[in-house]
């Protein structure tokens, strides 16, 4: 795209794209590192994962400053708007990330030894991992404003539903085989609840990815796997 | 001309295959659109591009300038207002005009309304009593000036003279109004003054106000015309042509990255 003639303007708008660009990459980290915390008990892990924390949050509080001084000054329109709009609630959606992961690696210190059972993990391992993808692709769409990559990561977010579902139902097993198992399991289930979480706030990502691109909006109903949660459904 | 009985949102100006010429220079090619009664259309686009050129074709003002030249229809409800039978200073009085520089004339307030009234109709004096202070409230200047009607219209400041010129244009009761430019000279608050009386305004007459300031033009108008070297690029609802125009050049001009 062509340059502004005040090219302050253009400085003003890639500092926002720059912060998101850092505030992504804290929060793919706070992600990976939480999983790893709780697959491995690594309370150290953990603790550096709560403490990665308050940076995205200054980053969330800059962002929304930098975006509200733009829109005044600037009085932007069209494309430009929706950068500072898409700027302000992508910020949002990474700052959730980022306290997700936070509470993941904080349950993590609190199951500690006491988990048993790394089968249990495995299904979160997996949801992590979905989660993962998903997040990078919704960076990397935003980052190349590609609607095509957005949607598919709109699309992907069925995927991470039906892995919650699974796990759900693998973590009622658990705690009907064996009472002990009820306490970790639960935070389990908080945690895998935490994932799905992080993979909704990353669809919205794309969503506004879409918004940003074309000034159009997604369908308000997304793409949803067949629910059957229910403990008779074994 | 009697008017028929005018809905909002139906074609009052209807401009269909628009070309203007000053002398050998053709200024304006190939405008076609509608200007929608009751409806504010703003024209934006860079200096030079046509948009003062197109209103003062809408009252034939180029008509006194010689080499200057239409070609084209203009239909004033349904009437072609480029027609040379047509009476241009009953024109005048139905399609009025208010422009950059506000233009008072050396007279006494009172004088500069009854004026113009006074070109086109014969009344009473408690007539165009009643007739001056209508067009001095229709212009939200009544309360300003109530009590000093008799003193000079150039003792007024910036912006109550343009409000005074809108003024002048709401006494001959006219169907449309023009404005070209008409906050650029005006402060803050002045300009916030006559962008809510012609959103007032608007209830009553159909508008077309040509800008320079895009934030103007999203506030106050309901369809926009963005114009380039004479031709018309983009037209289309307001908020959709400001937030997501579909033309580039569109894009590119209101976003501030025109070379």
């Amino acid at each position: 795209m062509t340059e502004h003639i005040v090219k302050s303007y253009d400085r003003d708008l890639e500092s926002l794209g720059s912060r998101i660009s850092e505030m992504g990459g804290i929060a793919e980290k706070m992600l990976a590192d939480a999983m790893d915390a709780l697959a491995s008990f690594d309370a150290d892990l953990a603790r550096r994962v709560i403490d990665s924390d308050p940076r995205l949050d200054a980053l969330q509080r800059e962002v929304e400053e930098a975006a509200i001084i733009t829109i005044a000054k600037r009085q932007p329109l069209a494309v430009d708007l929706r950068e500072c709009v898409a700027a302000i609630r992508i910020s949002g959606d990474l700052e959730r990330v980022g306290d997700l992961a936070k509470n993941i690696a904080k349950r993590s210190m609190k199951i500690g030894a006491e988990a048993r059972m790394t089968r249990a993990v495995i299904g979160l391992k997996s949801m992590q991992e979905v989660a993962a993808v998903q997040l990078k692709d919704a960076l990397d769409a935003y980052a190349a404003r590609d609607v095509e990559r957005a949607k598919e990561v709109w699309m992907g977010d069925a995927d991470l539903d039906a892995l919650e579902d699974s796990v759900f139902r693998d973590l009622l097993t658990f705690m009907m085989e064996d009472p002990r198992n009820i306490s970790f399991c639960t935070h389990l289930l908080f945690c895998s609840k935490n994932l799905e979480r992080i993979g909704d706030h990353t669809t919205n990502i794309a969503e506004t990815v879409v918004y940003l691109a074309t000034g159009e909006a997604m369908p308000v109903e997304r793409p949803k796997s067949k629910r059957t949660g229910g403990v008779g459904d074994q | 001309m009697n008017a028929p009985t005018a809905i909002a949102g139906d074609a009052k100006v209807s401009i269909r295959d628009l070309e203007f010429f000053y002398g050998a220079t053709r200024a304006l090619k190939n405008i076609s659109l509608t200007l929608r009664t009751n409806k504010v259309t703003a024209f934006i686009g860079p200096s030079g591009c046509g948009k003062s050129t197109l209103l003062r074709v809408l009252n034939r003002m180029y008509d006194l300038y010689p080499g200057q030249r239409a070609v084209g229809e203009v239909l004033l409800d349904g009437e072609n207002v480029l027609d040379p039978d047509v009476d241009v200073n009953l024109l005048r009085a139905r399609v009025g005009m208010v422009f950059q520089k506000p233009t008072p004339f050396p007279m006494s307030i009172y004088e500069n309304i009854a004026f113009g009234v006074r070109l086109y109709e014969k009344m009473s004096k408690s007539a165009m009593d009643v007739r001056v202070e209508e067009a001095l409230r229709g212009a939200a200047l009544w309360e300003e000036v109530k009590d000093k009607l008799h003193t000079s219209g150039l003792g007024l400041s910036g912006g109550q003279q343009q409000r005074l010129c809108i003024a002048r244009s709401v006494a001959v009761q006219p169907e449309v109004i023009l404005f070209d430019e008409p906050c650029s000279a005006l402060d803050p608050i002045s300009t916030a003054k006559v962008e809510e009386l012609i959103e007032e305004l608007a209830e009553r007459y159909t508008i077309a106000i040509v800008t320079h300031n895009m934030q103007q033009a999203v506030r106050v108008s309901d369809y926009t015309a963005f114009m380039y070297l004479g031709e018309l690029i983009e037209f289309g609802e307001t908020d959709q042509v400001f937030t997501t125009p579909r033309e580039k050049k569109t894009q590119d001009y209101i976003t501030g990255r025109f070379g």
